[in-house]
């Protein structure tokens, strides 16, 4: 496979991840107002800015511009539209590699959005677009699994999704345990379950949360949940293990299996699936995920440094 | 006309009231309002059709067009820069008989251009015969020195062709235009297929209609036959499309044949030439590459050789190349034989090469480096044509009838500077074909581009691209002028109408 190629699948499947991360997020938050008084809701934006590792904003937050940068904000890169326009440009330069299906979804969700534009009526209704975005990327996942066959190309679109859910998970969650530095292992007040509540919405736990502890919130199992239970898909080990897993059938396909990317990722792996949630309260949750953000964009440069854009000269040599 | 004469129908059903006739060959009409044997089942099933259920077709084939992303980018437009392609949903019908004949006379023109390139750049025979000047080929924009006494495979040079006829009035078709450099559209044709069959699935299959979806496959074919000697593994070449990138305008197409080939699509940055072999950079280190169908001009394929400032192509292909490492088609510097001026003289080519009459007439062409060609077009020019020499796509046309008296001045004085740089042929009255327009049945001038592949064998697969100048009147079809395009129906046999009839009683006892 194209060097070049794969780079763009990889990221198209970055941005697109990114899209959804932000659309499930600010879908919660707005979600949560409701329920807030309008003092702690407009705390809450900052909080949110946090959690999308987003640069704060200075001064008093407007709703209606935070949306706007969050969301529309062709000038952000990270916003939910910028993103599915990268998503798309970078799928775009390599159509011949994904299914036509594919190419449509992605290409159908693209010009949904773009029609959309931000007024006080679409404030109202906000959900369904968030609603929208998040079944168009789901859709365009569950086509790319049914029409692109599993090789290379499809490994590196699995590397690019879960590469971006575990950098995006760890800053979430850092972002929450900085508010709430020690979780304890038993219930919670209201005010306080709301915020436990969102973050479990937020990656669309609540359910399988409940599933596995009952509805009854303690944050450190919810916690214990979202870092590291191996059968959720939006938990970091979740994520760690299918990076592992696309970097291996890469390695193989490639014959580079000895090489850095694999390694970093073993390690990571290795690291969650022997934690134990306690350990990581003691050390300070903060440093631990921490290491696994530095770990995951150590894994991301390998993976640059190999597969994308290594030197001519050492090709040449071998 | 037609509709008046027709059993009483309801007013939601399309008419061919706004249906114009003029001199030009009309391809629906023999007469008015009296359809060709060949068209007659589609002249029905449009009469019987309701105009909305017409225009919902319309509407759900071209929002098809738009959520596949078929699509063209038009240069110097501010606006987005992506456009769909116009579709229209009536298509252009050619009798097996008809097709027979451009079959051979393609075939026959290809053969003998190739033969000319391959003398041009070695021996010469044709230009010390002095059948055609040796003044005019070296001054060939699109000439290449480099390309003297190099030897390609099977000394083809041109293996993919697409080119442009026009049915004149009295029902003959002549070739306007060959593109021997990279023709595009095919996918397009392609596309419309796919549509029409969706759109009018019953009609197609009573037809008998040609298919023409195994292109790529024979596109694949041809560039393997081509691999050349000094190749690795023969039995599986290493083939790659080499595009501009995605702001060239075909670009859509690239990715297009890339996927359907099944081969990589390949930019200028992704290629690396090394002791003259060129790699591709894949994930798995450097791969050698065999045969490069290239999308890209040769100005732009080598910054070493042609115009260092191009950053879309490759240093050391041109070495590799000619070194006979790797193959490139269609071949450099065959864009000489498409030369508007070379043109005039391709019935001659292919009588010195051939020995045999050209099947398929070329039009009317005057030299602006004749001085009695000139004089006459310079004097007609509100009836002519006139043309860049070196250019495609209609950019540098001007178009006698419809232009203003500043224009004709401007070309005036553009001619009699650069005489080589320009023809000028009479304005052809371009056969007219039925099109849907805001759910009437109007007439709008066409053309035809069929695709000719010429490697081991000859391939041209039965139908083609037929161009339509959407503005009513409007001449010129070219989809960065405001022109769409229709499906081609080349038909198995007969005329299509006693074989739908056949399939209705056999319907009819089946049920």
């Amino acid at each position: 496979m194209l060097s070049r190629v794969a780079d763009s699948l990889y990221w198209m499947s970055r941005y697109l991840e990114r899209a959804e991360h932000t659309a499930r997020l600010v879908d919660v938050e707005l979600q949560l107002w409701l329920d807030q008084s309008p003092e702690t809701g407009a705390g809450r934006w900052r909080f949110l800015l946090d959690g999308l590792h987003a640069p704060a904003a200075k001064g008093a937050l407007d709703a209606m511009k935070l949306m706007n940068a969050l969301v529309f904000g062709r000038t952000n890169a990270s916003s939910i539209v910028s993103c599915i326009a990268t998503a798309r440009e970078n799928l775009r330069h390599v159509r011949e590699q994904c299914s036509s299906e594919m190419w449509e979804q992605l290409n159908r969700l693209y010009l949904e959005v773009m029609q959309t534009s931000p007024d006080e009526a679409w404030m109202v209704k906000s959900h369904g677009f968030f609603r929208a975005v998040q079944e168009g990327t789901h859709l365009f996942q569950g086509i790319t699994d049914a029409t692109m066959s599993h090789g290379e190309g499809w490994q590196y679109i699995q590397l690019g999704r879960y590469v971006e859910r575990t950098d995006t998970l760890a800053s979430l969650m850092e972002a929450h345990f900085k508010r709430n530095a020690q979780p304890a292992d038993q219930g919670v007040e209201s005010a306080e379950y709301l915020e436990w509540v969102a973050l479990l919405r937020s990656c669309l736990a609540f359910e399988a949360y409940c599933k596995a502890y009952t509805a009854e919130i303690r944050p450190l199992r919810v916690a214990e949940f979202l870092i590291l239970t191996p059968e959720f898909p939006h938990s970091v080990r979740f994520s760690v293990d299918r990076i592992n897993a696309a970097l291996h059938v890469i390695g193989d396909l490639t014959e580079r299996r000895e090489k850095s990317p694999t390694r970093i990722a073993g390690r990571l792996r290795a690291q969650l699936s022997f934690s134990q949630i306690e350990e990581i309260m003691a050390q300070g949750p903060h440093a631990y995920l921490e290491n696994v953000r530095s770990e995951c964009a150590a894994i991301h440069s390998a993976i640059h440094e190999i597969y994308f854009d290594y030197p001519i000269e050492s090709e040449m040599a071998s | 006309m037609t509709a008046t004469a027709l059993p009483s129908r309801s007013r939601v059903q399309p008419s061919f009231v706004r249906y114009q006739f003029e001199t030009a060959y009309d391809e629906m009409f023999s007469s008015p309002g009296v359809p060709r044997e060949h068209y007659q089942a589609l002249h029905r099933t449009l009469l019987g059709l309701p105009q909305e259920e017409l225009l919902k077709r319309q509407q759900a084939a071209d929002l098809t067009f738009l959520h596949e992303g078929i699509t063209f980018t038009v240069y110097g437009s501010k606006e987005g820069t992506e456009k769909i392609f116009p579709n229209d949903l009536v298509p252009r019908i050619i009798p097996c008989v008809e097709w027979a004949k451009i079959e051979k006379g393609l075939t026959q023109r290809l053969t003998a251009l190739n033969m000319f390139l391959r003398d041009i750049y070695h021996e010469g025979r044709i230009l010390s015969e002095g059948l055609v000047p040796r003044e005019l080929v070296y001054s060939c924009r699109h000439f290449r020195r480099e390309m003297r006494g190099l030897n390609v495979p099977r000394d083809i040079y041109v293996s993919i062709c697409g080119t442009d006829l026009v049915r004149l009035p009295d029902g003959n078709f002549a070739v306007l235009e060959d593109n021997l450099r990279v023709p595009s559209g095919v996918s397009y044709m392609l596309a419309n297929r796919k549509v029409l069959k969706r759109v009018f699935p019953t009609m197609f299959r009573d037809y008998g209609v040609w298919p023409v979806d195994h292109y790529p496959q024979a596109l694949l074919a041809t560039l393997r036959s081509l691999t050349p000697e000094n190749c690795q593994y023969r039995q599986d070449p290493t083939t790659i499309l080499l595009t501009p990138g995605v702001s060239n305008s075909a670009y859509f197409e690239h990715t297009f044949l890339a996927q359907q080939m099944g081969i990589e699509l390949v930019e200028g940055r992704d290629l690396l030439v090394h002791d003259n072999v060129v790699y591709m950079r894949t994930t798995a280190g450097l791969r050698r590459v065999d045969v490069i169908y290239r999308r890209v001009d040769d100005d732009f394929l080598d910054p070493l050789c042609f115009r260092p400032d191009s950053i879309l192509g490759v240093p050391g292909l041109f070495n590799a190349y000619r070194a006979g490492n790797v193959t490139i088609a269609n071949a450099i510097g065959t864009g000489v034989a498409d030369d508007k001026a070379v043109y005039a003289y391709v019935p001659e080519i292919i009588k010195f090469y051939l020995n045999e009459e050209a099947i398929l007439p070329n039009v009317p062409t005057f030299l602006m480096t004749n001085g009695n060609h000139r004089n006459h077009a310079l004097q007609n020019l509100e009836k002519m044509v006139v043309k860049a020499v070196g250019e495609s796509g209609g950019y540098g046309m001007l178009i006698g009838p419809h232009s203003t008296e500043r224009q004709r001045e401007e070309f005036r004085a553009r001619i009699l500077a650069e005489p080589r740089n320009y023809i000028a042929q009479p304005t052809l009255s371009l056969s007219c074909a039925p099109c849907l327009i805001d759910g009437e049945v109007e007439s709008r001038h066409i053309d035809l581009r069929p695709y000719i592949l010429m490697g081991e064998k000859v391939t041209l697969v039965p139908g083609g691209l037929t161009r339509v100048a959407l503005r009513k009147g409007s001449l010129v079809v070219n989809s960065s002028q405001g022109g769409g395009s229709k499906d081609t129906w080349v038909l198995r046999e007969g005329n299509g109408e006693d074989r739908a009839a056949k399939i209705a009683s056999f319907e009819r006892k089946a049920s």
